[in-house]
Order: C-alpha cells, then sequence, then structure tokens
C-alpha cells in the first residue's frame, strides 16, 4: 500500500491505539453486567432492553405513560426522548435477529448468549462512531488551535517559560490515553449503558466552541442534552458562554449581538422541537416525560456516592432530618453557589481556554453538591478533565483515576473485579510509558522521568561550590533558589502527593477485597471510599476554580473583531 | 520495554478470564485431579475421565505442583470424578496459573534480547514481537493451554544456544522435551547443531575425528539428555509401555477435526474434490471432518498410514539437516533450520495440531529482525498461521477479539519489521512482499467475510456445515506451504560461510 511510507509515526500510534481501546472494550464486554443472573429486577441491562421491548410494541404516546403494557415501576423510560428513539433503532434490529429479544411481556428478563453479544455490540457500535472519532477530533483541534496562538504569540515577545514545564501533551498520546480511560470502559461496555454517545455528542459541541462554531455548538449540545438529562451539568457553561459571545464586542452594534443571540436561541428551540415533536401535541404528554426524567421521590443520594451529602451523612442524618422537597432545595441552593464563581467569571471574562475548566466546575459542581447523584454521574466530570489532560496531564490523571476508585462499589457489585483492576493497571502503566516518552523526547535524552527528577533536583538543591561555604550559608542559597524555582518545587509536591494518593486508593480497595467488615457496619469499606475520594474532589474542585479564575480574559477575539467589523 | 509490555499483555490476558474454554480448560483440570488424588504409579492408568494423562512426567510434576495452590482456591476441582467441573473459583485459578506460568516465557525473551547484539531492535521491536504474540494469547488465554512456560524454556534453551553454552542449551531442551513431547519436531536441528559444532569442533577432518575432546564432550552431552530423561521416567519404570502407549496414541487420525493447514489437508481437499468429481465407487460418504477425532479413509487418493508421514517428514528433514552440518558456524543458521525442521514435521506430521504452527512462528520472530528475506517469511507465515488459529476459537462473543488481537499484532509486524529493513513498496503490496503475496493475504479477509457472513447468508449452513472450515484450511495451507518451500529454499541456497551480522 502506498499509504504506508506516507502515514507518519505518529498517525500509526493513534491507529494503534484507538485498535488497543476497542480491544479492551472487546475484552471488557465479556464480563459480567449490571443486574446479570438477578431476577426479578435485574439491572440496567434489562432496563435497556426493555426500553427495547416497549419503543418497538408500543405506540409512540405510550411510552412514558403508565399503561396496562407499560408499568412504569419496572424500569419504566426516564431518558429523553433521543434515547428512545435510539432504543426504538436497536429494538428494530433486535427484533429482526430473534423476535424473543422484544416480545412484549415475554422478553422481560431475557438473558442469553447471543443477546449479550447482540446488546454489547450494539454499545460498541455507539462508542466507534461517536465518542472515540469526536476524542480524537478534540486534541488535534486542540493542539491546531494552541499552535496558532503560539504563532502569533511569538510575533509580540519571547516566551520565557521555564525549561521543566511541558508545553501541551503530544496530542496522539493524549488520544491513546484519553481512549484508554477505564471509568468509560467500565460502565459502558462492563455495567452497561449508553453513555459513550450523549458524552461524543458533547465532546463534538466542545470542539464546535473552540472552533466558534457556535450554531453547530448549540445544535451538538441540544442532542448530547436530548439524550441524557444529565448533560444539564455541562449547561451552565455553554449557556454563559454562548451568551458572552452575543454581547457586542467594541466596535460593533448592539443590533448583531441580538441578532446573533436571536440565531443561537432560535437554534436551540428548533432542535427541541424537532426531538420533541411527536410529544408536544398534547401537554400532558410533555408534563409526563419530564416527569419521568426528574425523579425527585428517590432522594438525594441512593448507594454510597462520592459527594458531600454522602461524606456529611456521617455525622449528620439528612436523610431523617429534611423530606425530600426541602432536601432539593438546599441542594439546589448550595450547587448554584457552588458553580456561580466559575460560572460568573466565564460570563464576564470570557476566554475559550477557560471554557473547558469550566465545564469541569460547573459538572463537579453539580455532582458534589446536587441532588440526586449516582456513582456513574462521576463521568460528567470525568470527561471535560479528559479534555483538559493535554494542559495539566499529571493533575488530570490524577483526577480520573480517583474517578474511577470512587465507582468501584459498583464495581464490586457488577462482579467486574478483574476487569477493573485489569483495565486500571493498563491506564496507569501506558500513562507511565507515555510521560516517560514525551519527557525523553523533551529532554532528548534517553532516560525520561529520571532525567526529570534529576533536573528538577539540580534546579531546586544544586548549590555551586557548596564545599567551601558554611552550612548555614548554603542553607540560606538553597532557600532562596526554592523560593525562586517555586514550581519546581509543586511539581515535586504534586508527584510525590499523586504517587502517596494512589497508594492509599489501593490500599482501601484491597482491605475492602480482603477484610470483612465489621458486623455493625456492613457498609464500611464504601463508605471509606466514598469519602477519600469525596475529600478528593473537593480538593479538585478548589484547585480547578483557582486555574480557571486565574486565567485572563482574551483580547484576542476582541481583536480580531475590530479588524473583522472594521 | 519488556516490563512495560508485560505489565500490558498481563492486563489483557486478565480480561480475557471470563472469555470462552475450550475442552482442554477440564483437561488440565482433570490432570490436577489424577496428579493431586493419586499415587504417581496409577496416573497414566487413569481413565474416569476421557481426557486421559498424555503428556509427559515433567508436567505431570508441574500439574502436581500446581495442584497444591489449587487445594487454596477450590478443593472440588480436585475430586476424580467432578467431570466437568468450572466454579468461579477454579475458572480463575486456572487462568491465573496460566498467566503466572507465562513469566517463564518473559524472562525467555529477557535471556534471547540479551544474547544479542546490542541495538534497538531488539530492544523494542523483538520484545513486542515475541510477548504480544497473538496465536499464543489465543491458544493458551482463551483456548487454555500451557504453552507460555513450554516456549519460555524453549526461547532460554535458544538463548543459550546464541551465547554457545550448548550443555546448558542441551539440558533445558531435554527438560522441556520431557514436558511436551511436541518439541521432538526441532530435536533434529538442535541434534545436527550440537554435534557439528559442540561434539566434532571447528573443522572436520578425520584427524578430529579421534581427538579426545570428542568423546568427553559427546558423553557430557548424551550424559545430560540421558540424565534428564532418566530422572523423569525413572519414578515410572516399571510401567514404562503403558506411558508410552498414553504418549504417542496412534490411534487417532491423520489429520484433527480441523485440519490444519499442512500437506495433508491439500491431500485431503484433492481427495475430496476428486470424489466429488469422479463417479463413487461403493457408499463412502463418512465426512472427515464432522464429529470427534477419528480413523477414515480416504475415498479416491490411497489412505495414508502413520509410517508414511514419518517417512515423508525424514526425507524433507534430511537436505536442510545436511545443510547445516556443512555450514559454518553461525546460530542463525541453526535458528533458521530449527524454524524448518518445525515446519517440517508440521507439514507431514501425523495427526498435526493447528497449534503446533507457533513452533515455526516462534523461533521465526527472532530472526525476523534480522534479515528482509527472513522478515518476509516471518510475515507472511505468521499472518496466516494465526489466522489458521481462528477456528479454535468459534464462539460468535470472541469475533472482535480474536480479529482485533490479530490485526493489531500483524500491523504492528508490518510497520516495525518495514521500520528496521526499511523495504521499498511497490503499489498497492504490503511491506517487504511482492503483489501476489499481498493479494494471497487480502485474500485471508475475503475468506473472513465468507466464513463469517456470506456462508450463512447463502443458507449453506445445514447442507455443507463444514465448508468453512475445509476452506479455511485448504487456504491457509496454501500460504504454510509456500512459506516451508520458499524458506527451504531459500536455506539451501544459503552460502555457507556467509556470516550474517544483526
Amino acid at each position: 500500500m502506498l499509504m504506508y511510507c506516507k502515514i507518519s509515526s505518529e498517525i500509526w500510534l493513534v491507529i494503534f491505539g484507538t485498535l488497543v481501546a476497542v480491544l479492551l472494550r472487546c475484552c471488557t464486554m465479556l464480563h459480567s453486567y449490571s443486574g446479570e443472573g438477578t431476577p426479578p429486577m435485574y439491572g440496567d441491562y434489562e432496563a435497556q432492553r426493555h426500553w427495547m421491548e416497549i419503543t418497538t410494541n408500543l405506540p409512540l404516546k405510550d411510552w412514558y405513560r403508565n399503561t396496562t403494557d407499560n408499568h412504569l415501576d419496572y424500569w419504566g423510560l426516564d431518558y429523553p426522548p433521543l434515547t428512545a428513539y435510539h432504543m426504538y433503532l436497536c429494538g428494530a434490529v433486535a427484533g429482526f435477529i430473534n423476535g424473543n429479544f422484544t416480545k412484549l411481556h415475554d422478553s422481560r428478563g431475557h438473558e442469553s448468549e447471543t443477546h449479550k453479544l447482540f446488546m454489547r455490540t450494539t454499545v460498541l457500535v455507539g462508542d466507534i462512531l461517536v465518542y472515540i472519532p469526536a476524542l480524537i477530533l478534540y486534541y488535534y483541534t486542540c493542539v491546531q488551535l494552541d499552535k496558532r496562538k503560539e504563532e502569533a504569540k511569538k510575533n509580540q515577545k519571547k516566551g520565557n517559560k521555564s525549561v521543566l514545564s511541558l508545553k501541551i501533551f503530544d496530542p496522539s498520546l493524549s488520544v491513546v490515553l484519553g481512549l484508554l480511560y477505564p471509568g468509560l470502559i467500565l460502565i459502558d461496555h462492563g455495567h452497561f449503558q449508553y453513555n459513550s454517545i450523549s458524552l461524543g455528542l458533547f465532546i463534538f459541541a466542545v470542539i464546535c466552541i473552540l472552533h466558534r462554531w457556535h450554531i453547530s455548538a448549540s445544535i451538538f449540545f441540544c442532542l448530547a442534552l436530548n439524550y441524557k438529562q444529565m448533560e444539564l451539568y455541562h449547561s451552565l457553561p455553554f449557556f454563559f458562554y454562548l451568551l458572552s459571545t452575543c454581547i457586542p464586542k467594541p466596535g460593533q452594534t448592539a443590533i448583531s449581538g441580538l441578532v446573533y443571540l436571536t440565531k443561537i436561541s432560535l437554534t436551540v428551540v428548533i432542535m427541541f422541537i424537532v426531538i420533541w415533536l411527536p410529544f408536544l401535541f398534547d401537554v400532558e404528554d410533555i408534563r409526563q416525560v419530564l416527569h419521568r426524567q426528574f425523579p425527585v421521590a428517590r432522594g438525594v443520594f441512593e448507594d454510597k456516592v462520592s459527594n458531600i451529602w454522602c461524606a456529611l451523612n456521617v455525622v449528620f442524618k439528612f436523610k431523617s432530618r429534611f423530606d425530600n422537597f426541602q432536601m432539593m432545595r438546599i441542594c439546589l441552593f448550595t450547587t448554584l453557589s457552588a458553580i456561580l464563581p466559575s460560572s460568573a467569571d466565564l460570563f464576564l471574562r470570557p476566554n475559550v481556554k477557560k471554557f473547558v475548566l469550566a465545564l469541569i466546575n460547573s459538572s463537579l459542581g453539580f455532582f458534589l453538591f446536587s441532588y440526586q447523584v449516582h456513582e456513574k454521574t462521576i463521568l460528567l466530570a470525568a470527561i471535560p478533565v479528559l479534555l483538559y489532560f493535554p494542559y495539566a496531564p499529571f493533575m488530570c490523571f490524577w483526577f480520573l483515576c480517583i474517578s474511577v476508585f470512587s465507582m468501584t462499589p459498583l464495581i464490586v457489585k457488577d462482579q467486574l473485579i478483574i476487569a477493573f483492576a485489569a483495565l486500571v493497571v493498563f491506564y496507569i502503566v501506558s500513562f507511565r510509558v507515555c510521560i516517560e516518552h514525551s519527557f525523553k523526547s523533551m529532554f532528548n535524552s534517553s532516560e525520561g522521568l529520571v532525567e526529570y527528577y534529576r533536573r528538577i533536583g539540580v534546579i531546586l538543591f544544586n548549590i555551586e561550590n557548596a564545599k567551601n561555604l558554611k552550612l548555614g550559608t548554603v542553607i540560606m542559597l538553597t532557600y532562596h533558589k526554592i523560593l525562586l524555582n517555586k514550581y519546581a518545587l509543586f511539581a515535586l509536591i504534586l508527584h510525590m502527593t499523586i504517587l502517596f494518593s494512589l497508594l492509599g486508593c489501593a490500599i482501601i480497595f484491597v482491605a475492602g477485597l480482603l477484610l470483612d467488615p465489621p458486623s455493625r457496619y456492613p457498609d464500611l469499606f464504601p463508605l471509606i471510599t466514598s469519602v477519600y475520594s469525596c475529600i478528593h474532589f473537593l480538593g479538585f474542585f478548589v484547585i480547578f476554580n483557582v486555574k480557571q479564575l486565574s486565567l485572563p480574559q482574551d483580547f484576542g477575539d476582541i481583536k480580531n473583531m475590530k479588524i473583522k467589523s472594521s | 520495554m519488556i516490563i512495560a509490555t508485560t505489565f500490558l499483555t498481563c492486563c489483557v490476558k486478565l480480561l480475557l478470564i471470563p472469555a470462552y474454554r475450550s475442552t482442554d480448560f477440564e483437561v488440565h483440570r482433570n490432570w490436577l485431579a489424577i496428579t493431586h488424588s493419586l499415587p504417581i504409579d496409577k496416573w497414566y492408568y487413569e481413565e474416569t475421565s476421557e481426557w486421559t494423562l498424555d503428556y509427559p512426567p515433567f508436567f505431570a510434576w508441574f500439574e502436581y505442583l500446581l495442584s497444591f495452590v489449587a487445594a487454596r482456591f477450590d478443593k472440588d476441582m480436585l475430586k476424580l470424578d467432578n467431570i466437568n467441573y468450572a466454579s468461579d473459583k477454579t475458572i480463575l485459578f486456572q487462568r491465573l496459573s496460566v498467566i503466572l506460568s507465562d513469566f517463564v516465557y518473559v524472562f525467555g525473551v529477557h535471556r534471547i534480547c540479551q544474547a544479542l547484539p546490542k541495538g534497538w531492535k531488539k530492544d523494542v521491536v523483538l520484545p513486542i514481537l515475541l510477548l504480544t504474540n497473538c496465536g499464543l494469547i489465543m491458544v493458551d488465554h482463551i483456548h487454555f493451554q500451557y504453552n507460555g512456560i513450554m516456549y519460555g524454556i524453549l526461547l532460554i534453551s535458544i538463548s543459550l544456544m546464541l551465547r554457545d553454552q550448548f550443555k546448558w542449551a542441551a539440558f533445558w531442551f531435554a527438560f522441556l522435551l520431557n514436558m511436551k513431547h511436541i518439541y521432538v519436531y526441532l530435536a533434529p536441528a538442535y541434534f545436527i547443531y550440537l554435534l557439528r559444532h559442540y561434539c566434532l569442533g571447528q573443522t572436520l577432518s578425520t584427524k578430529s575425528l579421534l581427538t579426545r575432546k570428542l568423546y568427553l564432550n559427546t558423553l557430557q552431552l548424551a550424559g545430560i539428555v540421558l540424565g534428564v530423561c532418566a530422572v523423569s521416567f525413572l519414578p515410572f519404570a516399571s510401567h514404562l509401555p503403558q506411558v508410552l502407549s498414553r504418549l504417542f496414541p496412534f490411534k487417532r487420525g491423520l489429520c484433527h477435526a480441523y485440519w490444519a493447514p499442512n500437506f495433508w489437508a491439500l491431500y485431503n481437499t484433492a481427495d475430496k474434490l476428486a470424489s466429488v468429481i469422479l463417479p463413487l465407487q461403493g457408499n463412502q460418504t463418512a465426512s472427515m471432518t464432522g464429529g470427534l477425532v477419528q480413523e477414515f479413509s480416504h475415498s479416491v487418493l490411497p489412505t495414508i498410514a502413520p509410517g508414511v508421514t514419518m517417512g515423508l517428514t525424514l526425507i524433507f528433514s534430511i537436505p536442510c539437516m545436511l545443510k547445516l552440518f556443512y555450514m559454518d558456524k553461525n546460530p542463525f543458521n541453526f535458528l533458521r533450520c530449527l524454524v524448518l525442521s518445525g515446519l517440517t514435521s508440521y507439514m507431514f506430521g501425523w495427526h498435526v495440531h493447528e497449534k503446533a504452527i507457533l513452533m515455526a512462528i516462534i523461533p521465526l520472530s527472532i530472526i525476523s529482525i534480522a534479515e528482509p528475506a527472513d522478515a518476509r517469511m516471518f510475515l507472511i507465515l505468521s499472518t496466516v498461521g494465526h489466522y489458521s488459529l481462528f477456528p479454535l476459537l468459534f464462539p460468535a462473543a470472541l469475533i472482535f477479539v480474536k480479529v482485533l488481537l490479530m490485526l493489531l499484532f500483524t500491523s504492528y509486524a508490518f510497520y516495525s519489521l518495514h521500520k528496521i529493513h526499511l523495504a521499498r513498496i511497490t503499489r498497492f503490496a504490503l511491506p517487504l512482499l511482492n503483489i501476489w503475496e499481498s493479494l494471497y493475504l487480502y485474500g485471508l479477509t475475503c475468506v473472513f467475510l465468507y466464513e463469517n457472513l456470506l456462508h450463512k447468508a447463502l443458507g449453506l449452513q445445514t447442507k455443507l456445515p463444514f465448508l468453512p472450515l475445509l476452506l479455511t484450511s485448504t487456504y491457509c495451507s496454501l500460504g504454510v506451504v509456500y512459506c516451508w518451500g520458499m524458506y527451504y529454499l531459500d536455506f539451501l541456497r544459503q552460502e555457507g560461510a556467509k556470516t550474517k551480522s544483526m
């Protein structure tokens, strides 16, 4: 093949990485799914199968309604219409393969090897078609934009970046690591859900924002939101950022801003109308669909979740003190006040670079403080962190590991422990290999990490002619040196903390597997897990907020606008 | 690189724990039970299960050792009459034992890399090619066998041959033979190379034949090999014939249920075709691929007796052995001859399993980084050979896994060997291959598509249920026969004195 020699080794890396990621997904498919062989309710797997049954057999109107053929108590449809349409499509294929897969009533609790293969394949198809291309495209977009900016900067002044700071992480390595993120693989291909579709659509929306294609960004985001209402966690940054672009820049008239705003809002409205069209003819229908999607009655949290309420529940029993409605109001208030700083900052001092950070802050804020949170919801915060990966690889790696760790109670319940261990070790080892590789190419030496630590050591502690000086002066000199090179010290501390924190995770996980909890506290280890991760998430929430607030407003936008408008 | 690759492949192996297992899983569980619960003089008599112990004593001892660990997982798997027992813990234990025993293979790879001259080829490419060998993963970690530990010992022995430590090499090879006797396929190359370069010494003359050194070395070698065999078989001395009858069951047929892609597959196909085309005499319609392994007779072509296969193997081994004998001392030529000896036995052997192709592929991957010609053969043989393992993993759930495993390994092999040998690429051809060979390999995709999609779509499943298998083994055997022939001729044409450099 002629292509063979033309493709650079970087592209080959992406190809191999993608193939490996798909291989891992295929291997995870062999493991058990949630609720395998546990009648009468089974789990998420049965829920999705049940929706295929409902959507293919009942008229559209009855999908969200409690009828004799559709008992909402048994896995009633509680996702927006796009999921329902997708399930209809899958159900049609399922019916074509084997009528028993989706037979009304009779197929309840249907489990077989071929059916498992079919269901797993539908997830894989969604993943390969939406999520994987989105992630690959995203990393290359962000490098492109970064390069453009760097060139612009070079013209202005010489960069005086420190020797040690990684510039932007190599996109092909980011792609490989991003695709290997164990959390999504475990939930989608192990536990069984279709998160990759809504998250992939969401990533497409982010790509469009980076390119400043605001209309298509809102289209993609509407699609994502209408696939899973959980995408509301990401909606505030989109809302505020798009709103900020409508504010007339210097040199623009107020009308142009207004026109832009109308354009965007019209797009959103039209998207919603199109998607909700079958349900729009009856107000009762809309109410029913909405009611299904926001079940207040399920309480502030169900199992052990790594958010504030579950962690504080150890000392203060919220569930018994407040009723659900009161609790919801408390949650709403705290969530909004937690997200306010980052949203306000994004609106008042807009900058594309802030956007991904604002997404992290918003979704993490929701995860920590909002009502009716599930372990899996951490994925909504993890994906923006995955998107931020090229800018702060170590920090993001740490977050991603903790996010997977926080899901261990769910993983143990689904009997995915082997898959979990294998995928996490695979991820950590590949991170190590990638970091080694990128440091090697940065320092141009045969050692990667070792060279990095050596250089940090030199920067921090190496004093010339140390032998001839007194001990006191040496300490003083070292102290000054460290003060001058704080960033190196921070890097060192960060790496150490990551190491110890991950060791802590490993210890808790292994202890939970090997030791029997005391009979008084049967949920001891899940609780320790969630409190441990919750502390981390709070820390991350603060750090990412600080990161976002310390980024300046982007005036480049305004300058470009001026040139265009004049 | 070895460490990282090991970790990564281990993770994939762990993920494969719940995958489909063949009857070999039950075979090994039964052997655990036999060795654990019976005294050693009954090991080779036991026949409660149809899967009697048919590996040499060292492997039985290995199972014996494993059984003590197994007892800590689940005692029930060690009961003889617990046929087809597969509790979660049993599966976990058996799978883990394969994964852990693979570390012998990792050590073997490490030794091989140490024994080769310096260079990034052996630091990066060779470990990856050896450790991620998809055939080994498919056979050991899905189908279920303990080949990893065996190939590990083989690699250790080869690495010792590369360093001229002949006595130890012979020791490990004899040890290997006493674990799984199928490695006797490779024995001729070992025998000739050791005879020529250890026993006889550098120059071939009548004078050197009579030195004291000759006798000493020969005696030492013979002592080592016979000693290992004695240690292995002495405890069973009282019933040696019974042991041997278990080890060499000639009652099985010429070919396995699924024909390994060798010369006999072509022979059988020709026979089938002839029986379809020519008018049938009598009613010999017994299907050769159907059902369990049975003796069968050909309908048109003469039926093959075990003696014929042995004769043919011998005849075709002699030329390359003679060539090796008269060549100068060069471990790479030994490796080439090793590959040829394995392939020749695979080609003509009696009741060959498709898994035996790994015996040629694994040594060939070591020399693939040396010369473009070797790399070319490696690429064809590994692609065809690994593809021919697909029918072993027939469940539909594994289809993605096996395809991806093979795709990854094959594309990496093409990519890295192309980089090493910097070959020119002609239009539409794969690197290092010519257009016809490439077309042949592209053809594998057609075979795959036919087997998995078209055959069902055409509705031939009930009418011709074995056609896909027949097609696969015939198509693959063309490639394997081609590789064997080309590599053989290449080897014979080689100048003996030519020194190969890495």
